[in-house]
């Protein structure tokens, strides 16, 4: 098959846009034979995860492109990297890291991205419109757009992202056409346990189950808690992207492009149908934890994905009361902290010993200041990764929970 | 009698050296140090292989798409495969190599063979990659004993 150019991506080719941009363009075309699209089409917005510090190249990388006076050529916002830079205090790792971490972001900047800093951009202003095609880095930002905005884009990561905003342009192929779209996998639930007043372990258990029963494919699920909100199809999704390689769920009567099982599939078959029970439930939420109830716990860690203002108005209610007793960090970005200051939400969460990271997240990068010991969670995605990327144990549990273990300084359950 | 084979150019190139075949696939990040080039994925049955100086022979890839960045610095350090032969088309390796290729020039040819010989280059004890532009030769190679 042969790559089909248009006369904007042959001008690309040949600098008449900038040298960046034809660097940028010589790799995507690259990019697009390896993945066997055949041609490209325009996007309206990008996302990338290149500010988290790999080594050497993830500089030059951009570094370059910077030497080339490379700019953005749609809105384009910025992942979480290596340093919060609101508070560069609180990074006490690797000297290295910290500084070519600082840099990298702000060499990101100088090519036009927004400072967003956040793994979840779809909660900020740059939030994308239903059936918009855009090139969209980090996993659970993708599946989030997919399933739950109805925005189009595959899974892009490392340097091809930054080809993408710096042309406009993106390989077609995969979740970018609409017929690739439409449910494969029936999800069943058929109970729920009834102890489970919130939404999140439900949906996280969810999660967990069809990031490993699916790989990729596109489960459509049925029988979610009726009071499931955007929140806990975040939760759902992230951690989806983190056991699995989850692009797209539809989510019946929830996410816009399933308003019913039928449009889910389009007519089709399910090629596998999945039932799953409130014990099957339970069991993976269980799973979760690597100890026991009544292990003592040395943090709390909130906003993995960033938190969003809800996710704060849910939690606010739970914060009043005795101060805790261990350490509570939250992730979050710089346009939601600027609304808990507008509350004075963020002084009374510090007076209550939180700590609010911005621009990172604490299982990327060394912010915790204790980390001997349990840390507990009402992230999936964070009980997946935290015992590998930065050797803990993990304690998983609903933000209540969370918040009664942090004051009883061991895991306890409501 | 020496076996050519032909493939299809990704990432073009000319390498040499002794094959080194993944058993299973290995996620770059998170499964490879790119400062020794040594497998470090705890569940990988070749965990503390070194794949230095190697041709890499992968049925298919896997992992996160940071990968790339992992490979493309692995290649800069020079501690990263002298070449890779896939099995099955893959992003995140061809991005990687390309990506080293552009800034520091230098090459670690990426080429994609037919399943059909899977068995003659999965066997082989070392091979020749020539990546051309347009196509893409693969030679086995037999130890000198």
């Amino acid at each position: 098959m042969a790559l089909q150019l248009s006369s904007f991506d042959t001008e690309l080719l040949a600098g008449i846009h900038g040298e960046a941009a034809a660097f940028c363009m010589r790799l995507l075309t690259r990019f697009t034979d390896a993945v066997g699209a055949e041609s490209f089409i325009d996007i309206e917005a990008a996302h990338i995860d290149g500010c988290l510090y790999l080594g050497q190249v993830s500089l030059d990388f951009v570094e370059h492109l910077v030497r080339l006076k490379g700019r953005v050529r749609v809105p384009t916002t910025l992942n979480v990297g290596s340093v919060d830079l609101i508070h560069p205090e609180l990074f006490h790792g690797d000297k290295e890291i910290g500084t070519n971490g600082a840099r990298l972001m702000k060499a990101h900047e100088e090519l036009g991205c927004m400072p967003t800093f956040t793994c979840a951009p779809y909660q900020t202003m740059f939030r994308p419109r239903f059936g918009a095609q855009i090139a969209w880095a980090e996993s659970n930002a993708i599946v989030f757009a997919n399933s739950v905005i109805g925005a189009r884009t595959n899974r892009y990561g490392d340097f091809i992202d930054l080809c993408c905003a710096l042309t406009g342009r993106a390989p077609y192929y995969g979740l970018h056409i609409p017929e690739n779209r439409r449910a494969q996998v029936l999800v069943e639930i058929e109970s729920l346990p009834e102890e489970w007043s919130d939404a999140g372990p439900a949906c996280v258990a969810v999660g967990h189950t069809i990031g490993k029963r699916c790989g990729s494919l596109i489960p459509a699920i049925i029988g979610l808690p009726v009071h499931t909100q955007e929140e806990d199809l975040k939760a759902l999704g992230a951690v989806a992207a983190s056991s699995g390689a989850v692009a797209l769920f539809h989510a019946v009567g929830l996410t816009p492009e399933a308003p019913t099982v039928e449009a889910a599939f389009e007519g089709y078959q399910p090629i596998e149908t999945i039932r799953l029970t409130a014990d099957d439930l339970r069991r993976t939420v269980r799973d979760l934890s690597t100890v026991p109830d009544g292990t003592p716990l040395v943090g709390v860690s909130f906003g993995t994905p960033h938190f969003s203002l809800e996710e704060f108005v849910r939690l606010m209610p739970l914060v009043e009361g005795p101060k805790p007793i261990v350490d509570i960090y939250i992730n979050t970005n710089r346009g939601v902290l600027e609304e808990l200051g507008k509350r004075g939400w963020d002084k009374a969460l510090e007076a209550q010993g939180v700590t609010l990271v911005i621009d990172t997240c604490t299982y990327v990068t060394a912010i915790m200041r204790d980390m001997s010991g349990a840390i507990m969670t009402n992230s999936g995605k964070m009980a997946y990764y935290a015992p590998g990327n930065i050797g803990v144990d993990i304690a998983f549990g609903s933000l209540a929970d969370c918040m009664a273990s942090a004051r009883a300084g061991k895991v306890v359950r409501l | 009698m020496t076996d050519i084979i032909a493939a299809v150019t990704l990432v073009p190139g000319r390498a040499q050296g002794q094959t080194f075949v993944l058993s299973e696939p290995l996620s770059f990040w998170g499964g490879l140090d790119s400062a020794t080039g040594r497998i470090i994925d705890q569940w990988h049955p070749q965990k503390d292989g070194v794949l230095s100086g190697r041709i890499l022979v992968m049925k298919a890839g896997r992992g996160s798409s940071s990968g790339s960045s992992v490979l493309a610095e692995a290649i800069r350090r020079g501690t990263g495969p002298a070449g890779i032969v896939l099995m099955t088309r893959d992003a995140i390796v061809t991005v990687g190599a390309m990506v080293a290729a552009e800034l520091y020039g230098v090459s670690c040819p990426v080429v994609l063979a037919s399943e059909f010989d899977w068995q003659l280059v999965g066997d082989s004890w070392g091979l020749t990659l020539d990546a051309k532009t347009s196509e893409a030769m693969l030679q086995v190679l037999t130890a000198v004993l």
